[in-house]
C-alpha cells in the first residue's frame, strides 16, 4: 500500500457554515481515506454565519484533490481551496516554555531576541517565549532552544490569507 | 389548522404536505409519538405505512423513489428505531436514492446523557447521508423540511436524515411555515463547461470502436431517451451498469447487456477491444472496471457525471464533463454525426453468437431457467426488484429491461433483505403496475416479515424465492477460490416458504420443483391478485453464475464457464 503519509504539505483553507457537526463531517472525509490532519484551526469569520478552517496534511497530490472535491461536496462546506504554492500569508504562533534559569537566562534571551520572540512568562527556573511566523522559522527556533530542556511547546498551526484584495 | 397552537409535528407534517408527500413508511416508539399523532390530528391525506421493522421502511421508501423518481419518507422512533434504518440509509446512499429518514429523540435537555432510547444518531449516519439535521428549535421545522426534500431529490440525490427531539415535536411552534431555505453551501451546477463537449465530440469523431457506458445517473438525470439518440446517431454500442438497466433498452440491436463482474461475455470483451469508452452517469466503480491501471488502458476515456469527485477518482480519463447528463447528451447529439462502427459492431456481433448467456436446461429446476419463462411471461414489462447474490446476477442477465424504474437492485451497497420491501414500496407507487421480487432464501428470510406489510395493503406483488438452500453467491467463491472448503453458507432448516406464505392473511404460496412447471405455476401466481403470491422455486442447489470476472481481476481475465485449473484467492474488493 502506497505512504499516505508522504508527500508534500498542504494547506488547505475551508469556509464553512457555523453549525455543530461541522467539524465532525470535515475530519470523516481525511479519516476515512487514512490522512493525518497535522493541524487545524478553526475561528469564527467576519461574517458570524460562517466559520475559516485552516487545515495542514500531508499527502500525495491526487489523494488530496480527492479530499477536497469530498469537502466541498459537504452541503455545510461553501468552499475549500489548497492554498499550497499560491500567493498567500501563512503564520503561526508558538509558546515555547523552557527550562532556562539563571545560569542561561541571557544567552536563551539572545536567542529570543534573534527570532523576535516575547518574552511572555519569566520565573527563576523557567521561561516562556512567544514566537509568530513561518511553520520554518518556528521549526529553527525549537531547534534552537532544544539544548535547554523544553518543558512544554503549544503551537496554533497555521492560519493562512490569500495576498492582496482576493478573499478565499 | 389554527397555526397559534400548532406544535413542532403539526408544523413539520404540513412541510411533509407542502413537498407533495403522499406515503410515509414508519414504526412508532416513544419519541416519535408527537409526530404519529399529528398525522391523525392535521387529518393530512398522507398515508401512514405501518411496517414491521424499520429496515424494511428504508427500503420501501427506497424501493418507491427507484420506481417513481420521487423521494421516500420514512419515519421511526429514537434509539434502536433509528439504528435499525441504517442499513436502509447506507443502502439509498451507495446508490444515490433520494429518501428523507425521520427520526424521533429523546428531549433536547435529555441529549447526551444517555437517555431511555437515545443515540446519536445525527453522528451514527453522519458517513451514509447526504446531510443531516438535528432541529434544536421548532421555527427552524419548515426550513429544514424544505431543505432536505430539495437536498435529497436535485445534483446528485442522496438520503437526508432528520432528528427531531420529543420536546420539538411537541413544543409549540412559533415561526413561519414559509421559510426559505439557506443553503449557502449547496450551489448546483446549472450548465456545463461548452468547450468539453467539443472535445468529446472531437474525440468520439475519430473513434472506430466506441462504446457508451450508461449508469443509473442517466436514469437520475431522465437521459435514457436522449442517451438513445446519441447511440442511434453515433451508432455505438451500449453497455450497462447493474444499476443503469433500463437507461438504455437492453433488447435494442446496439445494446450489449450488462457488463462488470458478472456481465455477459460481449460487453466485457467490447470493453478490451474498444479504442474509446464514454460512460454516462456511471461511476466507474470496482465491480466494472477490475483493475484500475488495466482498465480500457488503450482506449479514450470519457467520463460524464453530475459529481465533480467521481472525475479521476477510479481511473484517469482524457475527456470529462461535469453536469446533468440529459442536458450534456443533448448538447451532445448536435456536434456529432454517423460513425464508422459497421465493423465494429459485426465483431461483436461475432461475440454474441460465440458467447451467448447460456445455461443447460436439464439436471434439475435452474434459477436462469424460471427467469428466463418469468421475462417471457410478463413480456419483459415487469417492475423487477432483487436481493444480493445468484439470483440477483442471473436476474440482471436473463430478465433484460427496456424501460427507466423497472429495476430496483441494490448494487453499491450489496444489501440482502432489500428486494421484498423495495417491491412492496414500488407497489405502492405504481399501484396498476406488475411488480415482481425475484429473492434468494437468504435475503427473503432477513426481511420477510415485511409480508405482514404487503398482505394488510393487499398488495399484488409477485415474490419468487429462488431456493438453493444457499448463500449460493459465496458457496460459488468458496468453490472456485477456497477449495471447496463450505464455511457458513449452508441454509439448513428453510421453512416451507408456501406453507409460511399462507399463514398469512391474503398471501398466496405455490411450489415449484420441476422445469415442466414453470410457466403452471408462474401463471397461476401472476394471476393471484388478492394479495401477495409467493413462490418457493426449489432450484439447484450448486449452480454457478458465469461468466465472472474474479474480484480484482481484469476484464480480460474473464472466466465464461468453470475453470478447469485451480484459481487464487481473489485480491481485489469482495
Amino acid at each position: 500500500m502506497e505512504n499516505l503519509l508522504s508527500g508534500d504539505t498542504h494547506t488547505l483553507s475551508v469556509y464553512v457554515s457555523n453549525k455543530p457537526g461541522v467539524l465532525a463531517r470535515i475530519a470523516q472525509v481525511f479519516a476515512r481515506r487514512a490522512y493525518n490532519i497535522d493541524s487545524l484551526v478553526v475561528s469564527s469569520s467576519v461574517d458570524g454565519k460562517f466559520s475559516r478552517m485552516t487545515i495542514t496534511a500531508k499527502g500525495n497530490p491526487e489523494g488530496l484533490e480527492q479530499i477536497i472535491k469530498q469537502m466541498n461536496k459537504l452541503i455545510d462546506v461553501v468552499h475549500c481551496v489548497d492554498h499550497t504554492g499560491e500567493k498567500a500569508v501563512a503564520q503561526e504562533l508558538a509558546l515555547v516554555k523552557i527550562a532556562a534559569g539563571l545560569k542561561h537566562r541571557g544567552e536563551a534571551l539572545q536567542v529570543a531576541e534573534h527570532f523576535k520572540c516575547k518574552t511572555v512568562d519569566l520565573t527563576d527556573h523557567s521561561m516562556i517565549l512567544m514566537v509568530t511566523g513561518s511553520t520554518e522559522k518556528i521549526d529553527a527556533l525549537v531547534r534552537m532552544v532544544n539544548k535547554y530542556e523544553i518543558i512544554e511547546l503549544v503551537r496554533t498551526g497555521k492560519v493562512v490569507m490569500a495576498r492582496g484584495k482576493e478573499v478565499n | 389548522m389554527n397555526q397559534e397552537t400548532m406544535d413542532g409535528a403539526q408544523a413539520l407534517v404540513k412541510g411533509l404536505e407542502n413537498e407533495g408527500v403522499e406515503y410515509i413508511w414508519g414504526l412508532s416508539g416513544g419519541a416519535a409519538i408527537p409526530i404519529f399523532d399529528a398525522l391523525v390530528t392535521t387529518k393530512t391525506k398522507i398515508k401512514l405505512i405501518l411496517v414491521r421493522h424499520e429496515q424494511g421502511a428504508a427500503h420501501m421508501a427506497d424501493g418507491y423513489a427507484r420506481a417513481t423518481g420521487r423521494p421516500g419518507v420514512v419515519l421511526v422512533t429514537s434509539g434502536p428505531g433509528a439504528t435499525n434504518t441504517v442499513t436502509g440509509i447506507m443502502t439509498a446512499n451507495m446508490d444515490s436514492i433520494p429518501i428523507v429518514v425521520l427520526t424521533g429523540q429523546t428531549v433536547t435537555p435529555m441529549l447526551g446523557k444517555d437517555a431511555f432510547q437515545e443515540a446519536d444518531v445525527f453522528g451514527l449516519t453522519m458517513p451514509i447521508v447526504k446531510h443531516s439535521y438535528l432541529i434544536k428549535n421548532t421555527a427552524d421545522i419548515p426550513r429544514i423540511i424544505r431543505e432536505a426534500f430539495y437536498i435529497a431529490t436535485s445534483g446528485r440525490p442522496g438520503p437526508v436524515l432528520i432528528d427531531i427531539p420529543k420536546d420539538i415535536s411537541q413544543g409549540l411552534f412559533s415561526g413561519n411555515l414559509h421559510a426559505e431555505m439557506d443553503l449557502p453551501g449547496y450551489s448546483l451546477k446549472n450548465g456545463f463547461d461548452h468547450s468539453r463537449i467539443l472535445e468529446i465530440a472531437g474525440a468520439l469523431s475519430r473513434s472506430r470502436k466506441p462504446i457508451l457506458l450508461v449508469g443509473h445517473g442517466a436514469l437520475v438525470a431522465n437521459a435514457s431517451d436522449t442517451v438513445r439518440l446519441l447511440a442511434e446517431r453515433l451508432s455505438a454500442p451500449v453497455t450497462t451498469t447493474l444499476l443503469g438497466k433500463g437507461a438504455f433498452p437492453e433488447s435494442h440491436p446496439l445494446s450489449l447487456g450488462m457488463l462488470g463482474m458478472h456481465g455477459t461475455a460481449y460487453a466485457n470483451k467490447a470493453m478490451v477491444e474498444c479504442d474509446l469508452v464514454m460512460s454516462i452517469g456511471s461511476r466507474y466503480d470496482d465491480r466494472i472496471i477490475g483493475q484500475p491501471h488495466r482498465f480500457c488502458k488503450d482506449a479514450v476515456r470519457i467520463h460524464i457525471d453530475i459529481d465533480e469527485s467521481e472525475i479521476g477518482k477510479m481511473i484517469k480519463c482524457h475527456h470529462w464533463c461535469v453536469g446533468d447528463a440529459r442536458l450534456i447528451v443533448q448538447e451532445l447529439v448536435k456536434h456529432v454525426g454517423p460513425l464508422n462502427t459497421s465493423a465494429w459492431l459485426k465483431y461483436l456481433d461475432g461475440y454474441k453468437r460465440k458467447f451467448p448467456l447460456k445455461y443447460k436446461k436439464s439436471g434439475g429446476l435452474k434459477m436462469q431457467h424460471v427467469l428466463e419463462e418469468l421475462y417471457k411471461m410478463t413480456n419483459g414489462g415487469a417492475i423487477i426488484s432483487t436481493d444480493v447474490g445468484q439470483h440477483q446476477m442471473w436476474a440482471a442477465q436473463f430478465y433484460k429491461t427496456d424501460h427507466p424504474g423497472n429495476w430496483l437492485s441494490s448494487g453499491g451497497a450489496g444489501t440482502m433483505g432489500f428486494g421484498l420491501p423495495a417491491a412492496i414500496g414500488a407497489q405502492f407507487g405504481r399501484p396498476q403496475e406488475l411488480v415482481v421480487a425475484v429473492l434468494g432464501d437468504g435475503g427473503f428470510q432477513m426481511t420477510m416479515s415485511e409480508l405482514s406489510t404487503a398482505c394488510v395493503h393487499k398488495l399484488p406483488i409477485k415474490v419468487i424465492i429462488l431456493n438453493n438452500h444457499y448463500l449460493g453467491m459465496v458457496r460459488q467463491w468458496q468453490e472456485l477460490f477456497y477449495e471447496e472448503r463450505e464455511s457458513g453458507v449452508d441454509l439448513e432448516g428453510n421453512p416451507d416458504f408456501a406453507k409460511l406464505a399462507n399463514a398469512y392473511p391474503g398471501a398466496k404460496g405455490f411450489t415449484l420443483k420441476r422445469p415442466a412447471d414453470i410457466r403452471k405455476i408462474l401463471r397461476r401466481a401472476l394471476d393471484y391478485n388478492e394479495g401477495p403470491a409467493v413462490v418457493n422455486a426449489e432450484c439447484v442447489k450448486t449452480d454457478n453464475v458465469y461468466p465472472m470476472i474474479p474480484a480484482g481481476k481484469a476484464l480480460e481475465d474473464m472466466l465464461v464457464e468453470k475453470p478447469t485449473t485451480r484459481l487464487e484467492k481473489p485480491t481485489g474488493s469482495t
